[in-house]
């Protein structure tokens, strides 16, 4: 990882916007996102959370506005690996274990130092569940299974889409303490989510997203 | 941070696709199945005349086979799309179409391997000479992957759409004419006794641009069809 003047924002949006068929799906953004910093996305249905993080992740091109990466316009090749994003699709295969689900998402994006799929799917509650295949999940366990990824791979920022769905309280708190320590870590985060959500390391900050 | 290297990724992706087909082996065994019935129906329909089965084994057994390959063609990416793991391929460290063809070499292994393992089968159900077996054998061996990745484009140019199958038929169609063209001509002239060097040696001309090109294409295509 390159070293990083920590004035330097690691993500910055300006005048981002994304249009669907000319029509613009939100109002211009402007944000930073310093190292270290976790930021909320909030907003109705349809105000256009996904579309902001699917673009940030570089699955959608931006119809104006520009991203910069430490700094410097953001080129994807930069920060191929850097980004980490979860969405609704959880980017599982059902007919494979969490364990193989996870070994091919490290073949593919690398391990974190230290980090292991068996000491991954612990820390994530999946004790038991290591070997059943991912569609005899229940629908928290599978999104605890996608969760995992975030302990395994190396990234510096995390785009999760609605972490907190589909989970229970246990599993709510573990995702906050994920956060943390990513943050703490240095790493920073964007997380959407409709419900109320209370961090333990203090308030984060708001983007309020308006259709 | 240092990525997993090409070998890896490489292998992880080709391990994945071979074991979620392993996981679902009923699939791979219908494409042999159809292979099979087809060529057995020949037989009984134009009745037991040596001379007339051994003229057109070649081509039934040809267009056969790519039939065959056909109905396994349009769920290769379709899965993926659908669970996710395509985003998440595409947000790897790693070169999509490289990984895109470790996908297509795995369904070349999964439909058009088991194939041409019973492809002298179905030469000897038709009466087709032995010595012109191996000739039939490296035509498939060429023509297979030619159609696998032709019609690994097809499919991801049609990733978006609804109700896809129709289209990707009709976009294949003109595409494998040239392959079967090539491959049944290289039969014909092994049975006839004449060299059949030249139009194998074309289709693996054809072979070598498409492994160059297609996974190229796939990967520009599904980026599109993700951006949506």
């Amino acid at each position: 990882m390159t070293a990083a003047n920590p004035a330097v924002p690691l993500l910055e949006a300006r005048a981002l916007s994304f249009h669907r068929q000319d029509e613009p799906v939100f109002a211009p953004l402007d944000f930073e996102l310093c190292a270290g910093e976790l930021a909320l996305i909030e907003g109705d249905n349809g105000s256009g959370k996904t579309t902001l993080l699917r673009m940030l992740a570089g699955l959608l091109h931006l119809s104006a506005g520009e991203l910069y990466w430490r700094g410097e316009p953001l080129q994807r090749d930069d920060c191929a690996g850097e980004i980490l994003f979860l969405g609704h699709q959880l980017g599982l295969k059902a007919d494979l274990s969490p364990r193989e689900n996870l070994r091919i998402a490290a073949g593919l994006h690398g391990c974190r130092d230290g980090a292991s799929v068996a000491s991954a799917l612990n820390a994530i509650g999946l004790r038991g569940y290591e070997d059943e295949p991912v569609r005899r999940l229940s629908a928290g366990q599978k999104k605890r299974a996608a969760l995992a990824r975030l302990l395994l791979l190396p990234a510096s920022l995390w785009l999760l889409d609605e972490p907190y769905a589909n989970l229970d309280r246990i599993g709510i708190a573990l995702v906050n303490d994920l956060l943390e320590t990513h943050t703490a870590a240095g790493g920073a985060a964007l997380v959407t989510s409709h419900g109320t959500v209370s961090f333990h390391g203090g308030e984060p900050r708001h983007i309020r997203m308006h259709a | 941070m240092s990525h997993p290297s090409l070998a890896t990724a490489c292998s992880a992706m080709l391990r994945r696709d071979l074991t979620l087909a392993w996981r679902r082996r009923g699939d791979i065994a219908m494409p042999v199945l159809y292979a099979l019935i087809v060529t057995m129906l020949f037989p009984f329909a134009l009745g037991p005349e040596d001379t007339l089965l051994q003229r057109i084994a070649g081509g039934v057994v040809l267009v056969t086979v790519l039939l065959a390959m056909l109905l396994a063609l349009d769920a290769m990416f379709a899965s993926d799309i659908e669970d996710g793991s395509l985003e998440q391929l595409v947000l790897a460290p790693q070169p999509l179409a490289l990984m895109l063809g470790m996908k297509i070499l795995a369904h070349w292994i999964t439909t058009a391997l088991p194939l041409i393992v019973i492809a002298p089968l179905m030469a000897a159900m038709l009466h087709l000479p032995g010595a012109v077996i191996p000739v039939l054998l490296l035509a498939l061996l060429l023509a297979t992957p030619l159609l696998s990745l032709l019609g690994a484009v097809l499919v991801a140019l049609t990733a978006g759409t609804r109700r896809s199958g129709m289209l990707l038929a009709l976009m294949l169609l003109p595409l494998c004419v040239p392959a079967v063209i090539f491959a049944a001509g290289a039969v014909a002239a092994a049975q006839q006794g004449l060299p059949w060097l030249a139009p194998v040696s074309w289709l693996g001309a054809a072979l070598v641009l498409a492994v160059v090109l297609a996974p190229l294409a796939c990967a520009a295509a599904l980026r599109i069809a993700l951006d949506a």
